[in-house]
C-alpha cells in the first residue's frame, strides 16, 4: 500500500495500536467481565407471536424458583420506566419490556433476576402467558394497505406507513424528456445486520442513597443523548451516570442501543441490587435494534445515447420493522451521495418507509447509504449493457472531475475533494482488469465462468445531524450540532493524559487520539495515555458512527493542543527571557528558534504546575485543555426540501474488482482476486484503515452472498442463530484483498483526513452483485437481488439453463427481458437455510 | 441444585470447586475462576469465540460442561502470556493487526497455538483449515493468517 503523503512524523505510520496488549491478554474489560459486589443475572422471555395481545401473564410459578430476586412484566416495568427514547417524528411508542402487545417475534414480555443467568432462564420459561394473536404483516408492500388490527401503532395513523414523500432535486421530468434511453431495474435489498461477535449488554445498579443509576454498558452516544435514558428512567441526567467498556464490535449496531441498559437499569431499581443484563446471541439477532435496511427500489436511469447520465429517479420500499428508532434517518443519510461519483444533473427519490412485524432497523456500517451504492452501481452497469458500453467506460465518462470540487450534488451535499479517475486506475492496474478481461474470454471458452465485478462507489463521512430529522414532515427536535470532544493535560511530569467522551467499539481511538498528539506536540507516543469520560464526567460528544471519528478527535485533539501550545510557549518565553514569537516547538522542546536555549515539556510542565511565582502573574496554574469540535461544515436545508443543505460533505471513495469464479453446477463463488482502492484523504494509520477495509469487504461479502434475517409469512425469523444466519468464516473470505490508496485531502478537516470506518460494505455489496451478473452473461442471468445465496444461485442457472434449451437461443448473451424481475421475487420469497431447496 | 466436585487445572495453577453439573465451562471459568479472557459469542458451538485448550485440544467451553472438564489441564487466553511477557503469538497479532475489537482474539490465540504446537511450520493453507473454526467479525481474516504465520517465524527464533 503506498500513500503519498509527507512532512509528518506520526500521522501516516502504521503504528501498533495501544489498545491491543490488553486485548491480547484477555484484560479487554467488556461489559460481560465486569462484577460488582451482590450482583444478579437478568433473563427475558420472548414473545413467539410476531404479533399479539398480552391478555394475561402469570409470573406466580415463576416466582416462586429457589434464587429467583424478581419477575417483571412488561406493565410493571412501565409503572416505573417511561417509553423507549424515539427519534422519529411523530414518536413511536415502545417500551424496554412490551405492554398489552408484542409486534415482532423475540419482544421481551417479562424479565427475572436471579442468583444466577441458570435460575433466571428456569424461571422465565415458567411465566405463562395468554395471548391472543392478531394479523401479521411480513410483506412491505401489503403493510402499505393494511388496515385494523393489522395496524401497528394505531396512534400514528390508520395504517403501517411511517413515512410516505418524494424529494424532488433538480429538473428531473425535462431531464427525462431530454433522455435517448431510460434504462430501469427493480431491485431488492434484503434485511441483513452487523451482528458483532460481542452482543448488547448492561450492568446497572441504583444507589438508592444518592437517587442515582450507574451503567456500565457497551453502548455509544452517551455523551450525546445519553440523558434520554435518565428521561425513559424518570429520574434527572444528574441521577445517571453511562460507564462506557470496550465493545466487542459494533460496526454501527451499538450507536446507541437503549434498549438494553434501560432495561437493566429498570430492573437493577426494582430489586436493589446491580443487575447485569447481556443479550444471549437469540436476543442479539431477534430483539436487537439494529437490524439493517431493507428495501425494493424501482428505478430509472435517463441517459444520453454517448452514456451521458443525465438524472436518477428511485421509489423507494424500506420494511423499518415493528419501531422506529432513528426515523428514517438511513435515507437522509442516502441522500449524501445518492448520485455517486456521477455528474447527474437532477434526481427524485419517493420512500414509504413501512412498519411491519419484523425487529426493527438501526444501524449498521453504511446506515442506508451502502444500499443506495448498491442501487446506483447496479444501474451503472445496466447502463452500460443497454448502451453496449464497458462498464469502466461509463463510469468514467460521466465522473466528476478533480477541478470541479467542491462539488453540489442535486440534493444539496457538498462533495469536498477526490480523484475519481485516479482511484479507478489504480485499481485497474492492480487488479491487471484488461489482462482478466482477456483470460475471462479464454475461460469461457473453456466453459468456465470467470466474472470480473468493477464499482465506484463514494463513502461520505462525517455526518451532521440534519440527516436524521429532513425527510420528517415536521422534525419534532431539529438538532444541527454533532460535536465530539477531547481535554487533555500534561501532568507535572511531562506525560500527556488524553480522555475521549465516546467509546471504544472496535475501531482504534486510542491509536488514533495518540498518534494525532504525538505529532501535534512533538512527543513520543508512549509518553501518552487514553482513557474515556463517562457521562458524569462527559463533554459533548456524538462519538464513532458514519466514518466520523477519526476526523473528529483530529480535530479536537488540534484545538486542544493548540491552546497547550500556547500555555506552554508562555512558561517558556517567561522562563527563557524570549518573545513568544522566536520560540519553536521540535523533539518535545520548546526552544529560541536558532540556538540551543530551551525548555523540555517536562520542565516547561514542572513550572507551570508548581511555580507560579516564577511565571506571569495571569497565568494559570496547570498545563491542560479541553476541546470541542463542531462538525467542520454542515449547513441548513431549505424549507421545502429541494436543497439539504451541506451534511455529509468529507467525501471518500473507491474502486473494488473482484474476480470470481462460478461453480454453476453448485452456485459456489471462489474469489480468484479481490482489489480495494479507497481515497480516504490523508490517512492517520494505513494498517489500521486497511483493516477496516477489507473487514469491510468480507461484510460486504457476507450482505451479498449469505446473510439474510429471513421472517416467514407468519413473522417468525428462521435464521435466528448462528446456524442459519450465515456469517462469512474465512473459506468464505478472498485469500488476499489487495489494497491501495490514492490520497486527496479534504480541505475542510485536520491533516485533511477523511473518514473510513465503513470501509468495504460501501462497496462490497454492488461489487459482488457485478461480478456475479458478468459471470454469469452468457447465461443472461442478471442480479438483482442480495444475498446471492449458492442454492438460489444455481436455481436461476438451471431455469435459465432450460430456458435456453427450450428457445434454442445457444448464442443469445442478452438475457429475456423479464428476467429481471424474476429474480427480484425469488430473493423476496426464498427460504433461508442452504439445505432448504 | 446439587453439586458436584471438579477439579482442574487451568494457566498451570490448580483449582478446586463445587458446581453444578449443569454448569457450563465457559461460565465456570469465566465467573468462578475470576478469568474473563474466554469470551462468549453464541453459546451454540458456532462461532469459536469460548475455544480454550482442554488437555491441549481446542475445546468449545460452551458445549462443554465444567465438569466433564474435570482432572483436565486448561490453558486461556491468560495462560498464553501477559502484556509485560507476551507469548510471541500475541506479538504477532499485535504486530499484523491480527484484531480490531478483540473479542474473538482470545479464541484466535489458542486455536492459533494449538497448531502451532504440532506443525511449527505451517503453509497458510494449513493456518486457514486451523482457524477456519472460529469467526470473527472484524478483519476479514487475512491479517490473523498473517499473524499466525508470522508467530511461527518468532517462535522458530526469525523475526
Amino acid at each position: 500500500m503506498t500513500t503519498q503523503q509527507t512532512g509528518y512524523r506520526w500521522i501516516g505510520q502504521s503504528m501498533k495500536r495501544v489498545e491491543d496488549p490488553r486485548l491480547l491478554t484477555g484484560r479487554g474489560q467488556y461489559v460481560d467481565d465486569i462484577a460488582l459486589p451482590n450482583m444478579t443475572y437478568a433473563a427475558a422471555l420472548r414473545s413467539p407471536h410476531a404479533h399479539a395481545r398480552i391478555r394475561s401473564i402469570d409470573t406466580s410459578k415463576a416466582k416462586a424458583v429457589p434464587g429467583v430476586i424478581l419477575v417483571m412484566t412488561g406493565a410493571e416495568a412501565a409503572q416505573q420506566t417511561g417509553p423507549l427514547p424515539c427519534f422519529a417524528s411523530p414518536p413511536v411508542t415502545q417500551y424496554c419490556i412490551a405492554v398489552d402487545r408484542v409486534r415482532h417475534v423475540g419482544e421481551a414480555v417479562a424479565a427475572v433476576v436471579a442468583e444466577s443467568r441458570y435460575i433466571a432462564e428456569d424461571a422465565a420459561d415458567l411465566i405463562e402467558v395468554e395471548y391472543e394473536p392478531l394479523p401479521v404483516v411480513t410483506d412491505p408492500e401489503e403493510a402499505i394497505r393494511s388496515t385494523g388490527d393489522a395496524v401497528l401503532h394505531p396512534e400514528r395513523g390508520p395504517n403501517n406507513i411511517a413515512l410516505q414523500r418524494t424529494l424532488t432535486f433538480g429538473p428531473v421530468d425535462e431531464d427525462f424528456a431530454k433522455a435517448d434511453v431510460v434504462v430501469r431495474r427493480k431491485l431488492r435489498w434484503p434485511r441483513s445486520g452487523a451482528q458483532p461477535m460481542e452482543t448488547v449488554g448492561a450492568l446497572a445498579s441504583y444507589d438508592d442513597a444518592t437517587g442515582k443509576f450507574s451503567i456500565y454498558a457497551n453502548t455509544s452516544m452517551y455523551n450525546y443523548v445519553g440523558w434520554l435514558m435518565a428521561m425513559s428512567l424518570k429520574v434527572p441526567a444528574h441521577k445517571l451516570n453511562i460507564i462506557p467498556t470496550m465493545a466487542g464490535g459494533s460496526f454501527g449496531s451499538k450507536l446507541f442501543t437503549h434498549k438494553v441498559p434501560i432495561l437493566a437499569a429498570t430492573l437493577a431499581r426494582a430489586c436493589g441490587r446491580p443487575v447485569k443484563y447481556v443479550e444471549d446471541r437469540i436476543d442479539n439477532i431477534m430483539n436487537c435494534d439494529n437490524h439493517g435496511s431493507d428495501r425494493i427500489y424501482d428505478l430509472e436511469l435517463a441517459l444520453k445515447k454517448d452514456g451521458t447520465m443525465l438524472s436518477l429517479r428511485m421509489t423507494v420500499i424500506d420494511d423499518y420493522g415493528a419501531y422506529l428508532q432513528f426515523g428514517v434517518g438511513h435515507h437522509g443519510n442516502a441522500l449524501a451521495q445518492l448520485t455517486g461519483p456521477y455528474r447527474i444533473k437532477s434526481a427524485q427519490v419517493s420512500l414509504t418507509a413501512v412498519m411491519t412485524n419484523k425487529g426493527q432497523q438501526g444501524a449498521y456500517r453504511g446506515f442506508g447509504s451502502e444500499v443506495n451504492n448498491f442501487a446506483v452501481e447496479r444501474m451503472a452497469d445496466a447502463a452500460a449493457e443497454a448502451l453496449k458500453m464497458d462498464p469502466v467506460d461509463i463510469r468514467r465518462k460521466n465522473f466528476i472531475q478533480p477541478d470541479q470540487f467542491p462539488y453540489k450534488i442535486p440534493t444539496g451535499n457538498v462533495y469536498d475533494s477526490g480523484n475519481y479517475e485516479a482511484v479507478l486506475d489504480k485499481a485497474l492496474g492492480m487488479a491487471d482488469y484488461h489482462g482478466w478481461r482477456r483470460k475471462q474470454h479464454e475461460a469461457r471458452k473453456e466453459g468456465r465462468y470467470v466474472g470480473i465485478g468493477l464499482v465506484s462507489c463514494q463513502e461520505r463521512s462525517v455526518f451532521s445531524a440534519t440527516e436524521f430529522w429532513f425527510w420528517n414532515h415536521e422534525p419534532g427536535f431539529a438538532l444541527t450540532s454533532s460535536p465530539d470532544s477531547v481535554d487533555i493535560k500534561i501532568d507535572p511530569t511531562g506525560k500527556a493524559f488524553v480522555r475521549l467522551h465516546a467509546p471504544f467499539w472496535g475501531n482504534s481511538p486510542e491509536t488514533v487520539a495518540t498518534q494525532v498528539l504525538a505529532e501535534q506536540l512533538t512527543i513520543d507516543p508512549v509518553d501518552i495515555t487514553v482513557t474515556y469520560a463517562d457521562t458524569d464526567s462527559g463533554l459533548p460528544g456524538t462519538g464513532p458512527g458514519g466514518s466520523r471519528y477519526t476526523v473528529m478527535i483530529a480535530g479536537a485533539i488540534a484545538g486542544a493542543a493548540k491552546e497547550i501550545k500556547e500555555k506552554m510557549f508562555k512558561v517558556a518565553a517567561h522562563l527563557l527571557e524570549a518573545s513568544e514569537s522566536d520560540l519553536e516547538l521540535r523533539d518535545g522542546r520548546v526552544s529560541v528558534r536558532g540556538t540551543d536555549r530551551g525548555m523540555s515539556i517536562g520542565e516547561i510542565a514542572l513550572q507551570a504546575h508548581y511555580f507560579k511565582l516564577s511565571l506571569p502573574a495571569d497565568f494559570r496554574s496547570g498545563l491542560d485543555a479541553r476541546y470541542t469540535y463542531d462538525h467542520p461544515y454542515t449547513t441548513l436545508p431549505n424549507a421545502d426540501r429541494t436543497d439539504m443543505g451541506v451534511f455529509y460533505p468529507i467525501m471518500g471513495h473507491m474502486c473494488h474488482i473482484p474476480i470470481i469464479e462460478v461453480d454453476i453446477e453448485t452456485g459456489q463463488i471462489k474469489f480468484l482476486k479481490y482489489v480495494a482502492v479507497h481515497d480516504a484523504g490523508t490517512v492517520v494509520n494505513p494498517m489500521t484503515l486497511a483493516g477496516h477495509i477489507r473487514g469491510g469487504t468480507v461484510q460486504g461479502i457476507g450482505s451479498a452472498l449469505y446473510e439474510h434475517y429471513y421472517y416467514d409469512s407468519s413473522g417468525q425469523l428462521l435464521t435466528a442463530n448462528f446456524a442459519d444466519y450465515l456469517i462469512p468464516t474465512l473459506m468464505e473470505a478472498p485469500e488476499n484483498i489487495e489494497v491501495g490508496h490514492v490520497v486527496t485531502p479534504s480541505p475542510y478537516t485536520e491533516y485533511g483526513i477523511k473518514g473510513g470506518g465503513e470501509g468495504g460494505r460501501m462497496g462490497a455489496p454492488a461489487a459482488l452483485a457485478s461480478a456475479v451478473e458478468d459471470a454469469l452473461k452468457p447465461l443472461g442471468i442478471k442480479i438483482d437481488g442480495l444475498p446471492i445465496r449458492p442454492v438460489l444461485l444455481r436455481e436461476m442457472i438451471r431455469e435459465a439453463q432450460q430456458r435456453r434449451t427450450e428457445d434454442g437461443a445457444a448464442e443469445d448473451l442478452q438475457g429475456p427481458s423479464d428476467w429481471s424481475g424474476r429474480s427480484s421475487r425469488e430473493h423476496l420469497g426464498g427460504p433461508p437455510g442452504n439445505a432448504e431447496r | 441444585m446439587e453439586q458436584e466436585k471438579v477439579t482442574v487445572t487451568v494457566n498451570g495453577l490448580r483449582y478446586e470447586r463445587l458446581v453444578e453439573p449443569r454448569r457450563l465451562l465457559c461460565d465456570f471459568i469465566r465467573q468462578d475462576l475470576g478469568l474473563p479472557g474466554t469470551h462468549v459469542g453464541c453459546e451454540h458451538g458456532v462461532c469459536g469465540m469460548c475455544t480454550v485448550l482442554v488437555n491441549g485440544q481446542t475445546a468449545r467451553s460452551c458445549l462443554m460442561f465444567a465438569v466433564q472438564a474435570d482432572g483436565a489441564s486448561i490453558t486461556t487466553v491468560e495462560g498464553v502470556g501477559t502484556p509485560s511477557k507476551m507469548h510471541p503469538l500475541q506479538q504477532a497479532f499485535w504486530e499484523k493487526h491480527g484484531l480490531q475489537c478483540g473479542f474473538c482474539t482470545p479464541a484466535m490465540l489458542v486455536t492459533a497455538l494449538e497448531l502451532l504446537n504440532h506443525n511449527p511450520t505451517p503453509s497458510r493453507d494449513e493456518i486457514r483449515e486451523a482457524i477456519s473454526s472460529n469467526l470473527c467479525r472484524c478483519t476479514g481474516y487475512q491479517t490473523i493468517v498473517d499473524s499466525v504465520e508470522h508467530a511461527a517465524t518468532l517462535m522458530r527464533g526469525g523475526v
